[in-house]
């Protein structure tokens, strides 16, 4: 289902803000939960908003970092995120034009595959490594963050919304 | 060599093109993973990283104890008597204990005077707090709030009141991380309390432990209490590590199956102790074929046949 709507004209995007949404995402994503598998990954999912939002500042370099921050801080093997969000960020940019023409609960969808990709590098490179297999439970993380795609969407894009004026003389 | 005319002219400066990009962030980070997990490099970065996110992962640790602990503040007072009644019976018992044990060092100290044995190992101790469960699902480890400012060092053994919960694996300089024994590439030498019998413990991933390389008639019953054997050199010996759960002796194989459960407990935030030795070892004589340095003993990836059994 294309929106062939033409969508709200949004005010430009401050790099602090975008700045700001990571660190939180990455503080929210070091909350210590535990062996409790369903939470989301907040990192991978406002990492990948941006991305498909503002492919032009923020890629595959700032994938890179955060994974490089969350593998030591969750004491995971150095490098393990770092892959998968670099390699989530490069889908993420070369899908955006596509992307951007779905209404945000389609994107969702869209973003499943995506986030199942990183479950599955991750998972990969611990077994390659010699790691435990941590039970069909781990994918659940998948769904959850996905699911929380729409909220985030109008979160995030929220400081760029102007107020809505009908004005039926303003050419657009 | 570009042809004019046949590439767009450069009005927008675009960098790299995406799949440039993707091939040396790709393989930046293989080369992380290749020099972290087979070289074992990365101690240096890892903890230059770990100053900038230890403030962050406090600022997100905090909340969520304050949070955990808000129940326990308000159901407070008879919890409180009734873990002080349980504290203070249990301190006069190991107050009685204490009491017989002074008595009991100068006897020991004074017969292996006699028996022209050496002196037993000291042992130095620090105590610390668990902050929280590492969040990596692929291993078993905690988080403790003491670091190499304190004196941790990787390869000291970690107890709780009960038992060995598991060995200090990196340090930080605020914290350090902790595998616990029940963690697939843990291992631990160990000596079976009743029969003397001396074996390797590896952990499963599951929770449990596993007695490997005992032949399928070794003397372990069900019920058998696990000590630490000390001969790695890093653990002091002595301590309690498991119990026998089960005990397959006619398997059919050459080795039995022996599985045990730790007697520490990993509570959510719990104090333990990481006891290490206040001297070091004396040299180990020389081998002679040259075998590789045990410098953190327990870990899998050094191969060293431990002593299989002891008839």
């Amino acid at each position: 289902m294309i929106n062939h709507r033409s969508s709200r004209i949004l005010l430009p995007v401050r790099i602090g803000f975008i700045w700001i949404s990571l660190a939180i995402a990455l503080v929210l994503h070091f909350v210590p939960i535990g062996r409790f598998y369903a939470v989301p990954d907040f990192v991978a999912l406002v990492l990948a908003f941006w991305c498909v939002r503002e492919p032009r500042l923020v890629g595959m370099g700032t994938a890179f970092l955060l994974g490089v921050a969350v593998d030591v801080a969750h004491g995971a093997a150095m490098g393990q995120h770092a892959l998968a969000y670099v390699a989530l960020a490069f889908a993420c940019a070369s899908m955006s034009r596509r992307l951007l023409w779905f209404s945000p609960a389609i994107q969702a969808l869209h973003m499943v595959p995506l986030f199942l990709m990183v479950q599955l590098i991750m998972l990969v490179v611990r077994l390659m490594a010699g790691g435990r297999f941590p039970g069909w439970e781990y994918f659940f993380a998948t769904f959850t963050t996905a699911a929380l795609w729409l909220p985030v969407h109008y979160l995030l894009l929220l400081p760029q919304m102007r107020p809505v004026d009908r004005d039926e003389n303003r050419p657009i | 060599m570009p042809v004019p005319g046949h590439q767009p002219p450069p009005f927008f400066k675009r960098g790299l093109p995406l799949s440039a990009k993707l091939t040396i962030y790709l393989a930046l980070s293989l080369a992380l993973l290749v020099a972290d997990l087979r070289l074992r490099y990365l101690d240096t970065l890892r903890q230059g990283v770990a100053i900038l996110t230890y403030p962050l992962q406090i600022a997100a640790a905090t909340p969520a104890e304050f949070v955990r602990n808000t129940g326990n503040y308000f159901s407070g007072l008879v919890g409180l008597q009734r873990e002080n009644e349980r504290l203070s019976v249990s301190q006069l018992e190991a107050a009685q204990e204490l009491l017989r044990l002074e008595q009991l060092k100068a006897e020991n100290a004074q017969l292996r005077g006699l028996l022209d044995m050496r002196a037993r190992v000291k042992v130095s101790s620090i105590a610390a707090e668990i902050l929280f469960t590492a969040r990596d699902p692929f291993s078993h480890r905690v988080i403790l709030d003491k670091g190499t400012s304190q004196g941790v060092a990787p390869g000291l053994a970690v107890v709780d009141a009960a038992g060995v919960i598991g060995q200090v694996t990196r340090t930080f300089p605020l914290h350090s991380e902790v595998t616990l024994l029940s963690d697939k590439e843990q291992a631990i030498p160990v000596v079976v309390a009743r029969s003397g019998l001396r074996a390797v413990m590896f952990g499963t991933g599951t929770g449990l432990m596993e007695l490997r390389f005992l032949a399928a008639n070794a003397d372990v019953q069900v019920g058998d209490q696990i000590l630490t054997s000390g001969l790695d050199g890093v653990f002091v010996p002595g301590l309690p590590v498991a119990t026998v759960v089960r005990a397959d002796g006619d398997t059919g194989e050459s080795f039995g199956r022996i599985i045990c459960k730790p007697i520490g407990g990993v509570a959510k935030n719990g104090s333990v102790l990481v006891l290490g030795r206040a001297e070091p070892l004396p040299e180990r004589p020389a081998a002679e074929n040259a075998s590789p340095e045990r410098s953190a003993a327990g870990r899998i990836g050094r191969k060293q046949s431990e002593p299989e059994s002891q008839p």
